[in-house]
């Protein structure tokens, strides 16, 4: 048991009546699932704090406060919540939080949401949870610490009182300063499955998506956008556009050209009868170019090093063997299978936006910016994402909407086709990564790895593993400046150098003779007891996972015409070690099962976790495959599933998920299965094939593919 | 603009729009059905998958005009009580992430077991290959059409 402050004043504590619609029951269906028996409704709700109400018939309103995106903490977030309240998950109704100044980081990004609000969430349910206990206490003149909950009912031997009960006489007690949060060994939903609270509406067709809202009078757009990064708007001719059925006006605003009609597809008609010419404001860039300045950076000096350990010139010039591999990616779309879109009424008296954003409390500020508002006079509802991946980090489509609202004085949807939505930009960056291993007497004594990306950053984690486990160990990072626009896309960065990292230490073990996992267990050994320099990662529980990959995925003892590989990465405070088993088809070889071992500290969400590990394996796999994205004179070389090949059902391995059991915080879970996912493959591959793939996307090695 | 009289999920509805306008923006537009989802236009994702007859069809490739007597079946006409066989089997397996292309994986299935009631394991994959899941839900897809062959 711990104790912890609480942040919860009085006036967070409201009576709201659910006949007079003070806004709690609106919007909610209380018809259950079919078969259930449909419970009274409750007449009064209390809200208790910002995250929960509780309703005199037993029934507990939890408020998810980050944006869903298919990471499914709109179900996980409650269920910490509700474990401290102490409360049955059948009596749980939740809801979407609005963007609140009640709430903390209301965001989508960086596998953070549970670890930065585990405590939070706790405190909530507890505070509620003590509040509760607080009230009966007085009600039967007794001390609160001999009372104890169970499922909603506050006990004292064999007296009890309803949440439901108590709920309104709480009004009048004091919140409590200091609660006490639950020992993890006694959880009892925490750990325990529970289904997605969205699934019953996501199978029957209910609306849910930014895609799905409407609003009476609500008119649509799209929007045309220079069809090459380095051209801007010289002039265009809408009168074809004007002529379609349904096309109401045609708006300008910056480089762009709004379509507005009565629907989606005459605004997408619209668009396409547009002529527009383009004017070059930059250079028009090539993926050859690149290709070829990206080159030439991995051969060039960073004048001053990410990390330097020890002699790393020595350990070169004094080795038996020196091992230097380049390993390239390209550029990724998200493709998110929801397009981007936003809805948004902006009059003079207020500015409503609508729809799907991992965040929305950034993007309010840069709408009010837009605006020349205040941003609380900006209000920013989130609706279930249909995918993210990062591109909905960005908000560029919500500014677009915000713009063509106060230009047409209208409510406005703004849709993107999946053309638009393709070509648009901020794109996974490009980057490749020159590896070097220097071998002295068997032993890995020299590292060296310099990355370079264009737009990208750094594209190194120096700290990370394998650093303070080589003695001669430097990193160098390189940033080409490109008018391509460039963001976070699932694992950023770590996407491909986890890849190009797994698939060389693989190459290193063969070139030393020693097993691809004892190789890496033996760095960690002495990462772990004697480091050389600060490291950013906890190798214990990377050898935790290690092991675990390794005896689940039966590591070495592969079945007869089974090729194993292997790969481990830690990222977003997440360790996962995956063993890849490949076999022949024919003449190709093909991923048929991953063996995923995971530490993530508690898993909140049982089933939902392995579901996000299996997906973000796949994902992983995928896009290593068949990931290809281009540019000719600035322009994408695809724009539809037609010219861009995303993974497919046949295509995608079995997953099996296990993790190492744990009493630490929780970490996150929506990124860090992904990084390793490709170094497996590739490793498997050679295994299978006596063949290496270094560049993504590996289905264009003619030599292993055809 | 003309008068198109199409029969969804068993009722006659009447809408007013473009002979080119796709069925799609018809039922989500026009009709706000938004249970089918828009998600390439040009029939390679699967996002927008409806019944014309039984048939597993992309909405956003068949223009209003081409529909004519054929029946038409959405999402949220597969069962009257959102307990067709599949539904259940999504719920059971807890299939979804986002959840923004499972109607039309649904819809993909459901057609595919009305004609094969007992697929094998290989079946099913050649079935479910042509919709695409970006959160790669697919192990779970697979297994959820296994389970709601088995209880058909």
């Amino acid at each position: 048991m711990t104790l912890i402050k609480t942040k919860f004043n009085r006036r967070s504590f409201l009576r709201t009546s659910a006949l007079a619609g003070g806004g709690i029951v609106i919007g909610f269906n209380w018809a259950c699932s079919p078969g259930e028996t449909v419970r009274a409704a409750p007449s009064e709700w209390f809200d208790v704090n910002a995250f929960l109400s509780i309703a005199d018939n037993g029934q507990v309103t939890i408020m998810s406060p980050n944006p869903e995106i298919g990471q499914n903490i709109k179900t996980s977030m409650p269920m910490i919540v509700a474990e401290e309240l102490d409360v049955a998950w059948e009596d749980v109704i939740v809801k979407q939080a609005p963007l609140s100044k009640s709430f903390t980081r209301q965001v989508a990004g960086g596998s953070g949401s549970i670890r930065s609000s585990w405590t939070i969430l706790r405190t909530a349910g507890a505070a509620a949870r003590q509040l509760m206990i607080n009230t009966a206490a007085q009600q039967w003149d007794v001390d609160p610490k001999t009372l104890t909950t169970e499922y909603g009912v506050v006990k004292n031997g064999s007296k009890k009182m309803t949440y439901a009960e108590l709920a309104s006489l709480a009004v009048m007690t004091e919140i409590p300063e200091e609660v006490p949060l639950k020992d993890p060994k006694d959880f009892k939903i925490i750990g325990n499955s529970k289904k997605n609270v969205d699934t019953d509406a996501i199978v029957t067709g209910k609306p849910l998506f930014g895609m799905d809202f409407k609003r009476e009078g609500m008119v649509y757009a799209t929007a045309m956008r220079p069809p090459a990064f380095g051209l801007k708007l010289k002039s265009f001719d809408d009168s074809e556009a004007r002529k379609v059925t349904g096309v109401s006006d045609v708006v300008q605003f910056g480089d762009k050209i709004a379509v507005i009609a009565n629907s989606t597809y005459a605004a997408m008609k619209g668009q396409k009868a547009l002529k527009a010419e383009w004017t070059s404001d930059g250079k028009l860039e090539n993926t050859t170019d690149h290709d070829r300045e990206l080159r030439k950076m991995l051969d060039t000096k960073q004048d001053t090093p990410r990390r330097n350990d020890g002699n790393v010139r020595g350990a070169f010039a004094n080795a038996d063997k020196v091992i230097e591999k380049v390993y390239e990616a390209p550029f990724l779309p998200h493709n998110t299978m929801e397009p981007m879109n936003f809805f948004a009424d902006i009059t003079d008296t207020k500015a409503e936006l609508i729809g799907p954003i991992q965040t929305p409390e950034w993007t309010q500020g840069r709408v009010a910016q837009l605006l020349g508002r205040e941003a609380a006079s900006v209000t920013m509802d989130m609706t279930r994402m249909g995918g993210g991946f990062g591109r909905r980090l960005y908000g560029d489509f919500a500014l677009e909407v915000a713009e063509i609202s106060q230009k047409i004085k209208k409510p406005v949807k703004l849709v993107f086709s999946r053309e638009d939505d393709m070509t648009a930009g901020t794109y996974r960056p490009a980057s490749k990564y020159k590896f070097r291993a220097a071998i002295k007497d068997g032993k890995l004594s020299g590292y060296h790895l310099t990355g370079a990306g264009v737009n990208s950053g750094s594209v190194t984690r120096e700290n990370w593993f394998p650093a303070g486990g080589i003695e001669n160990y430097k990193v160098e990072t390189h940033n080409l400046r490109s008018n391509i626009t460039t963001g976070a896309w699932r694992a950023p960065i770590t996407n491909f150098l986890a890849i190009a990292e797994q698939s060389f230490f693989d190459e290193v073990a063969n070139e030393m003779g020693v097993d691809a996992v004892q190789l890496r267990l033996d760095i960690l050994e002495r990462a772990k007891t004697n480091p050389v320099g600060a490291i950013d990662y906890d190798p214990d529980k990377m050898i935790g996972v290690i092991k675990l990959a390794a005896e689940k995925g039966n590591w070495g003892n592969a079945e007869a015409g089974v090729s194993q590989g292997f790969s481990a990465y830690y990222s977003h405070n997440t360790y996962v070690a995956e063993v890849a088993h490949a076999s022949m088809r024919g003449n190709t070889p093909k991923v048929d099962k991953v063996t995923c071992a995971v530490d993530c500290g508690i898993v909140i969400n049982p089933d939902a976790a392995i579901n996000q590990i299996q997906g973000g394996v796949v994902d992983g796999v995928g896009h290593a495959m068949y990931g290809d994205f281009s540019f000719v004179n600035g322009t994408p070389q695809a724009s539809n599933f037609d010219k861009y090949r995303l993974i497919r059902s046949k295509e995608a391995p079995q997953v099996d998920v296990f993790f190492v059991e744990s009493l630490n915080d929780p970490t996150g879970l929506g990124e860090p299965s992904l990084p390793p996912a490709g170094g497996a493959v590739a490793n498997a591959i050679a295994k299978a094939t006596g063949n290496r793939v270094y560049n993504i996307p590996f289905i264009k090695e003619e030599i292993i593919f055809g | 603009m003309a008068i198109y009289n199409i029969t969804v999920n068993g009722e006659q509805r009447q809408v007013d729009v473009d002979a080119d306008t796709p069925m799609l923006w018809v039922l989500r537009d026009s009709l706000d059905m938004v249970g089918t989802k828009f998600g390439c236009g040009i029939a390679q994702c699967g996002a927008c998958t409806v019944h014309l007859d039984g048939n597993a069809v992309r909405s956003c490739s068949i223009p209003v005009s081409a529909v004519g007597e054929a029946k038409i079946t959405t999402i949220e006409g597969l069962s009257e009580k959102g307990d067709h066989p599949l539904q259940e089997a999504w719920r059971e397996h807890d299939v979804p992430q986002c959840g923004y292309c499972q109607a039309g994986q649904i819809m993909n299935a459901a057609a595919f077991l009305s004609k094969n009631p007992n697929p094998s394991d290989a079946d099913i994959e050649n079935a479910t290959h042509t919709n695409i899941c970006r959160c790669a839900t697919y192990n779970r897809i697979k297994a959820a059409v296994k389970t709601a062959a088995a209880n058909m």
